[in-house]
C-alpha cells in the first residue's frame, strides 16, 4: 500500500508516485490525441455550412411533419423484401457457417492449416461491413434483393462462425469421450457428442444475427441491394421528407418488433 | 444383443415441440413463408453468372493490391476515419455517463428516466447510415456529420449498457454511504462509481472498435472517412485499390479488437 510520509505523518494515498505519473502521463498523451483528432475534422469541415444548422434541422423537421402516412401502403412490399433478405441471408448464413465452425475449432479441426483458412474466412468476414458486402455483391450480381440476400449472408457467416466455434471449443470433452467409448465414428460423435451441448448456443447466436440483420437490412438499398433503403434513398434523393419520415417510423418499428422477438426467443431458450 | 433393435421401439431424440398438431403446424408455416419468401426474389441467372465470373477477376484485383497510386486519397480517407472514431468515442463515452445516470431506475426520478430511455431507444434503433443521412443535410458534407453520427451512436450505445450495470450494483454499499450522510453526488462518486468503472472501461474501448468500423462506411454517405474513397474505388472499377482499402481497414479493426479485448481483460 503505497504511504506517504508528509509533515511526519503517514498519509495513504490511492497510487505510487510511479503509477501516479505514469496514469497522468496517459491522461495527458489520450487528450492530446483527442485535441488534435478534433482539429484535423475541424479543418475538413465547411464551418459555414454547419453554422446554419438550427435552420436546416427546423426546414427538415418542417418538411418531414406531418408524415404522409398515405404512403405507408407502398411500403408493405419493400418491408417484406427487408424481412425476407435478413431471414434467407441469415438462413444461408449458417448453413455455411457450420462447417467453417467445425474446421475452426481447436477439438474438431483436422489440422492446423485448415484450422489457419477457417479464421481467415471468418476474419475477413466479420471485418468488412455489410454495407460494403452490398456494394461489392451489387457490383457482381446486379442490384436488387438477392445481391442483398448474399451480403447478408457473407457478413453473418464469420459472426456465427466465431460465437460457434467458441461454443464448440467450451464443449465438454467427457461427453465427446463416452460417446467414442460406445465405438461411435467421427458423424456419430458430432451428431450425439458435440451437437446436443452445442445447440442452444447456437439457437441463440442465430436469433441474435437474424435481429441485427433487420436492421442491416434496412440500410443495404443505400447502395441499390434491395430492401426499404431503397425506398429512403429515393425519397431523400427527391427531396420527399413526408416519406422519408413515414419510413424511418417503419424501420423503427420493424428493427423494434425483431429486437423484441429475438429477446424473447433467446429469454426461453436460455 | 447389438444390432438387432426391437420392432416398433427405437430410441429417437426427443422433438422440440411436444404437441404433434402444432410440431406440424410450425413445420408446414415455415415452410410457406420459406416459399413465399423465395419466390419473391427476383434472380437475374444470366447476371449472377456473368457475376461468378467476375468475380474471379475482382478476387484476383483484391489479392494483389496497390497501395501506391492512389495512396494520398487512401491515407487521409483512413486519417479521417481514425480521428472520428478517437473525438466520437471520447465525446461519446463523456456524454454517455449522465444519460446512463439518468436511465438507471434506481438513481433518477422518473421524468428523467423516461427522457433518458426514450433517446436510448432512439439511438439504438437506427443504424449509424441513416442518423448520417439526416446529419449530413443538416451539416453539409464531411467528417463532422459523421462525428455527430458515431457520438450519437456512441453515447446510447454506452448508456444503455451502463446503465443496466448501474440498475444491477450491490445496494447495501448506497445504503451505506447514504447512512454516513453523504450528499447525491458523494453516493455517486463513491458507491456506484467504483463498482461500474471496470464495465465502463470495457463498454469504452469496446464501442472503440465498433466506432471505427461503423467510421469506413459512412463516406457512402457523404459523412466523411475512408468509405467516401472505397465508393469511388469501386465505381472506376479501381478493384486493386479498393483491395488496399479493405486490407487497411481489416488489419485495424483486427488491431482494435485486439486492444479492446486486452484492455477489457484487464479491467475485469
Amino acid at each position: 500500500m503505497p504511504v506517504r510520509t508528509v509533515a511526519g505523518r503517514r498519509v495513504w494515498r490511492r497510487r505510487t508516485p510511479r503509477a501516479n505519473a505514469l496514469a497522468f502521463t496517459a491522461w495527458v498523451a489520450g487528450g492530446a490525441l483527442v485535441v488534435w483528432s478534433a482539429q484535423l475534422i475541424s479543418r475538413q469541415t465547411i464551418w459555414m455550412f454547419v453554422q446554419d444548422a438550427p435552420e436546416q434541422a427546423f426546414n427538415l423537421f418542417a418538411r418531414m411533419l406531418p408524415p404522409r402516412w398515405a404512403y405507408a401502403e407502398q411500403l408493405l412490399r419493400p418491408l417484406w423484401d427487408t424481412l425476407n433478405i435478413a431471414t434467407i441471408g441469415t438462413l444461408v448464413a449458417v448453413v455455411l457457417a457450420v462447417p467453417v465452425a467445425l474446421l475452426a475449432a481447436r477439438t474438431t479441426t483436422p489440422h492446423a492449416s485448415v484450422r489457419a483458412l477457417a479464421l481467415l474466412v471468418i476474419v475477413a468476414s466479420r471485418s468488412i461491413h455489410s454495407l460494403v458486402w452490398a456494394l461489392v455483391l451489387v457490383f457482381l450480381v446486379g442490384p436488387g434483393v438477392f445481391a442483398g440476400v448474399v451480403a447478408i449472408a457473407l457478413r453473418s457467416v464469420g459472426f456465427i462462425a466465431k460465437l460457434l466455434n467458441e461454443a464448440i471449443e467450451e464443449t465438454d470433452a467427457t461427453q465427446i469421450e463416452a460417446i467414442r467409448a460406445t465405438g461411435a465414428g467421427p458423424g456419430e460423435t458430432l451428431a450425439y457428442g458435440i451437437v446436443p451441448q452445442v445447440l442452444p448456443a447456437f439457437a441463440g447466436i442465430t436469433v441474435f444475427r437474424w435481429d441485427i440483420n433487420i436492421r442491416e437490412a434496412t440500410f443495404l438499398g443505400l447502395v441499390g441491394a434491395g430492401g426499404i433503403g431503397l425506398q429512403l434513398n429515393a425519397s431523400i434523393n427527391s427531396l420527399k421528407w413526408a416519406d422519408a419520415s413515414v419510413i424511418l417510423v417503419a424501420i423503427f418499428l420493424m428493427v423494434l418488433v425483431s429486437e423484441w422477438v429475438s429477446a424473447r426467443v433467446r429469454g426461453s431458450i436460455t | 444383443m447389438i444390432g438387432a433393435p426391437v420392432a416398433g421401439r427405437r430410441w429417437a431424440p426427443r422433438p422440440l415441440i411436444a404437441n404433434p398438431t402444432l410440431r406440424w403446424a410450425v413445420r408446414l408455416a415455415i415452410l410457406a413463408y420459406l416459399a413465399a419468401a423465395v419466390m419473391t426474389i427476383d434472380v437475374n441467372w444470366p447476371r449472377v453468372a456473368q457475376g461468378v465470373e467476375r468475380s474471379g477477376r475482382l478476387l484476383g484485383d483484391f489479392l494483389q493490391p496497390d497501395f501506391t497510386s492512389r495512396w494520398r486519397d487512401i491515407s487521409i480517407g483512413i486519417l479521417e476515419s481514425l480521428t472520428m472514431t478517437v473525438v466520437a468515442t471520447a465525446a461519446g463515452v463523456l456524454l454517455a455517463i449522465p444519460v446512463s445516470v439518468g436511465a438507471a431506475r434506481n438513481l433518477a426520478p422518473l421524468p428523467v428516466y423516461l427522457v433518458s430511455r426514450a433517446y436510448i431507444a432512439l439511438s439504438r434503433t437506427f443504424p449509424e447510415v441513416i442518423v448520417a443521412i439526416v446529419f449530413v443535410v443538416m451539416m453539409g458534407f464531411g467528417p463532422f456529420a459523421g462525428l455527430l453520427t458515431l457520438t450519437f451512436a456512441s453515447i446510447g450505445f454506452i448508456a444503455k449498457l451502463l446503465a443496466e450495470d448501474v440498475e444491477d450494483i450491490d445496494e447495501g454499499q448506497l445504503e451505506a454511504m447514504r447512512a454516513t450522510g453523504a450528499s447525491w453526488w458523494q453516493v455517486i462518486a463513491y458507491a456506484v462509481v467504483p463498482q461500474v468503472m471496470p464495465r465502463f472501461v470495457g463498454l469504452s474501448v469496446y464501442r472503440l472498435d465498433i466506432n471505427f468500423r461503423e467510421s469506413t462506411i459512412l463516406g457512402i454517405v457523404g459523412a466523411g472517412g475512408i468509405g467516401a474513397t472505397l465508393t469511388t474505388a469501386m465505381s472506376r472499377y479501381d478493384f486493386d485499390s479498393a483491395g488496399a482499402i479493405l486490407i487497411i481497414v481489416i488489419a485495424i479493426v483486427l488491431a482494435l479488437e485486439y486492444l479492446s479485448g486486452a484492455v477489457r481483460k484487464a479491467v475485469q
